[in-house]
């Protein structure tokens, strides 16, 4: 049946045809819906793990144990498994396992722009790139068969384009898989040195065995037509390539981009006048092809940053732009923002009146960095902020009470909880602020662990925050309702005061949540409000300033009475 | 023919998904190739939003660069002239006349500018100004506005009423039909 699916249901589709069991991610833009769609098939057992190296331990046990297996996480969270990542690689699987890593250039909704297929090399790791859905179908059912016919996890690598992008798909039915029997053999599951350096030979042999088949595989294959113009290309650069090139260039398309061929590439180089590389982020493929003598022309008319595109394509290679409709107004820019009634807005404005130092984390909350509220001072990545501030503390003591960390119930789960137990073991006087929204926000509400719900929703044991902060041995843990603003600041200045570490849960479901029942939009009134904008402090997008007064968009408002707190003129009621 | 490239914008949480959903479904209907790009994550989150939907014989990049697109649809006057390089020289912009204040201006970093249609127009492009927000009020609810801008694109394209009319009925949950049936009808009579 033709369909046209994004990318990432498109690997869904294609994992579960090839016989799926086991499914455990953590959700990360953009890779997040290849595991949503799978938890739609009933008779896969997945789920949603506290963290991307807990969920590539369980598609790893799967493997080991029978079942082809998945895990599935953005490229930072390939950082947090790398792990078992590179063991996984020496053990090797029983049944095939695959790994989809999303890589995001240009950051749509990342905190950098790592190249994940350095991971593929580092760790010993087949790794496919396909360029569109009909791809990511096909691959996903093909990296079944090359993780068991190499004895390998294999990574399929995605990128936001590619992941986000519906295209046609012809599908077609699952093929049901029984569990492969598992027999005992320390000598390839057990890692110790004795084992290891006896696998490690093995990881050799197969990558050589790798690179053969890389050098005649269906996947790697090169189009002839001018061969005036070579161009060497992986995964969504192809399309980008075809589209503003045409029949003015042949093309070396790889699927596989680790390991990659050597006698295929330099047959098709020695065919074509000029070579270009087309590949986003790091000149991956070029190093590897100057490595091997061939010349080729890259970052150098490329770029390192963002993403490509036809048009820089045909900009830097044929010297051709596209005429365009100008005007002289001046645009301002549109950034994101906290939604209108998200919690986290009241916390972070109690956070301002207060003028703490806020050590940041990955979520909605990330947020608040931006004006008006301006309210992080670092983000580095997943569960830092607990952690950093613990280095602040410790760095300089007279911190501790003008210091916080803002974390969510997902991020805290996902890696926060080590660092707060670093706080309780050896004692810095921090104080962590987890917001706690019910949900994975920003990735698209996901459950997690904290929530009492699976991926399926069904109900499950939810993880008490206030009883875990305790158990790790911090005495000292509040829970406030982050629309009380009275109540959000005082609660924070006692126990910044406080001579011991503590932990203050900001508890209210995001706003966007279905089961969350909304008041009535709000109503400025024209006659008392005098437009000294104290509404508009707190940087809600639905009030905004007209002819001198505030005025509350009734499409957006969800009635939270934050702003209604700020206003000293009783001007802000229920409409 | 040649692929054409249709380019729906606008502020996360107005509802372009769905014009781009229904797009995409009436023109496979058609047995075009058809790719549709949107970007999710932190980009739904208040900020300017854009989809792109392109279709032909065989279509490559799923994206559309400056100069390409055929159609472009604005859900919000200021992300018409955002996004105005993007129209191809002799395409159609299409934009609701809604005016959502980003929070530069909410602030007072910045000013919403004033005469986005008319500066447009000046620079030679074709546009149609629609108030699809009443429109929507009209057939029931401000939440259909993004059905009522659908009804004014379905109208440029080769797709047949019916054609849209199936895709609605197949897209949208079913109590929603007939509101969002309404809305169609009164963009695509604009």
């Amino acid at each position: 049946m033709k369909q046209l699916l994004i990318g990432n249901e498109a690997v869904a589709r294609g994992l579960y045809e090839g016989g799926i069991r086991v499914a455990s991610s953590y959700p990360g833009t953009p890779s997040t819906e290849v595991t949503e769609f799978i938890s739609k098939y009933d008779d896969v057992y997945s789920e949603w793990a506290p963290n991307e190296k807990v969920a590539m331990e369980v598609a790893a046990g799967a493997a080991i144990n029978g079942a082809r297996s998945f895990c599935a996480m953005k490229h930072v969270g390939l950082n947090v498994a790398a792990d078992p990542l590179f063991t996984a690689s020496y053990t090797g699987i029983n049944a095939g396992m695959v790994i989809v890593v999303a890589d995001d250039p240009g950051m749509h909704s990342s905190q950098n722009e790592q190249d994940s297929r350095h991971y593929a090399k580092a760790s010993k790791t087949m790794m496919l790139e396909p360029s569109d859905s009909e791809e990511c179908y096909e691959y996903a059912k093909l990296a079944y068969e090359l993780s068991e016919k190499f004895d390998t996890p294999v990574i399929l690598r995605l990128t936001t384009r590619v992941a986000h992008s519906r295209s046609l798909v012809n599908t077609g039915e699952r093929i049901e898989r029984e569990l492969l029997p598992y027999t005992k053999d320390p000598m390839k599951n057990v890692m110790m040195p004795g084992m290891a350096i006896k696998k490690h030979v093995i990881v050799e042999d197969r990558i050589i065995s790798q690179t053969q088949w890389a050098e005649s595989c269906e996947i790697n294959k090169a189009e002839y037509n001018d061969t005036r113009i070579g161009v060497i290309c992986a995964g969504i650069t192809y399309q980008y390539a075809k589209q503003a090139l045409g029949d003015r260039a042949s093309y070396l398309k790889l699927g596989c981009v680790y390991p990659l061929p050597v006698n295929l590439i330099k047959h098709f180089a020695a065919e074509c006048d000029k070579v270009y590389v087309l590949e986003q982020l790091d000149p991956y493929i070029e190093e590897h092809c100057r490595a091997n003598g061939i010349e080729v022309i890259g970052k150098d008319a490329f770029t390192l940053q963002g993403e490509y595109s036809q048009s820089l394509i045909a900009k830097v290679i044929l010297g051709e732009e596209k005429e365009t409709y100008k005007t002289d107004i001046n645009v301002p820019g549109r950034p994101p923002v906290l939604c209108a009634g998200c919690p986290h807005r009241g916390l972070f404005y109690s956070l301002k009146k207060l003028g703490v130092y806020v050590s940041g984390d990955i979520g909605c909350y990330t947020l608040g960095a931006l004006q008006p509220l301006g309210m992080l001072d670092t983000c580095i990545c997943m569960g830092a902020s607990v952690s950093a501030l613990h280095g602040r503390n410790k760095a300089n003591p007279d911190n501790e009470n003008k210091s916080v960390a803002v974390i969510g119930d997902s991020t805290f789960i996902h890696s926060g909880v080590t660092g707060l137990i670093d706080i309780a073991y050896n004692r810095s006087n921090s104080t962590v602020i987890i917001l706690d929204n019910s949900i994975t926000g920003m990735t698209g509400h996901q459950d997690n662990p904290t929530t009492g719900k699976t991926i399926k929703g069904d109900p499950t044991t939810a993880v008490s925050l206030e009883m875990l902060a305790k158990a790790v041995g911090i005495d000292r843990v509040r829970v406030i309702d982050p629309y009380n603003l009275e109540q959000c600041q005082s609660v924070i200045k006692e126990e910044l005061e406080a001579d011991e570490p503590s932990v203050i849960i900001s508890r209210r479901p995001c706003a966007l949540l279905k089961y969350v029942k909304h008041n009535k939009p709000l109503k400025v009134d024209a006659e008392k409000c005098i437009g000294c904008k104290m509404c508009m402090k707190i940087g809600c997008p639905a009030i905004s300033f007209r002819d001198g007064k505030s005025v509350i968009d009734f499409t957006q408002c969800v009635g939270c009475n934050v702003c209604s707190q700020l206003c000293k003129f009783d001007a802000i009621k229920e409409g | 023919m040649d692929t054409k490239s249709i380019m729906i914008v606008g502020v996360g949480g107005q509802g372009t998904l769905l014009a781009s959903k229904l797009l995409g479904a009436a023109l496979i209907k058609k047995g075009y190739d058809v790719k549709v790009s949107e970007v999710h994550g932190m980009s739904q989150r208040g900020g300017s939003v854009v989809t792109y939907v392109k279709y032909g014989e065989k279509v490559f990049s799923p994206i559309v660069q400056k100069g390409e697109a055929d159609l472009l649809l604005s859900f919000e006057q200021l992300e018409a002239a955002r996004w105005l390089e993007y129209l191809k020289i002799g395409g159609k912009l299409i934009t609701n006349t809604q005016t959502i204040d980003p929070m530069p201006v909410i602030i007072g970093n910045a000013e919403y500018p004033e005469g986005i249609i008319d500066s447009i127009k000046n620079s030679g492009a074709n546009i149609i100004a629609i108030d699809a927000l009443s429109l929507a009020v009209q057939a029931g609810s401000p939440k259909a506005v993004n059905v009522v801008l659908i009804g004014v694109l379905a109208k440029q394209t080769d797709i047949s009423y019916e054609e849209w009319v199936d895709a609605v009925k197949s897209t949208v949950p079913e109590k929603f039909v007939e509101l969002n049936l309404k809305a169609f009808d009164l963009g695509y009579n604009y």
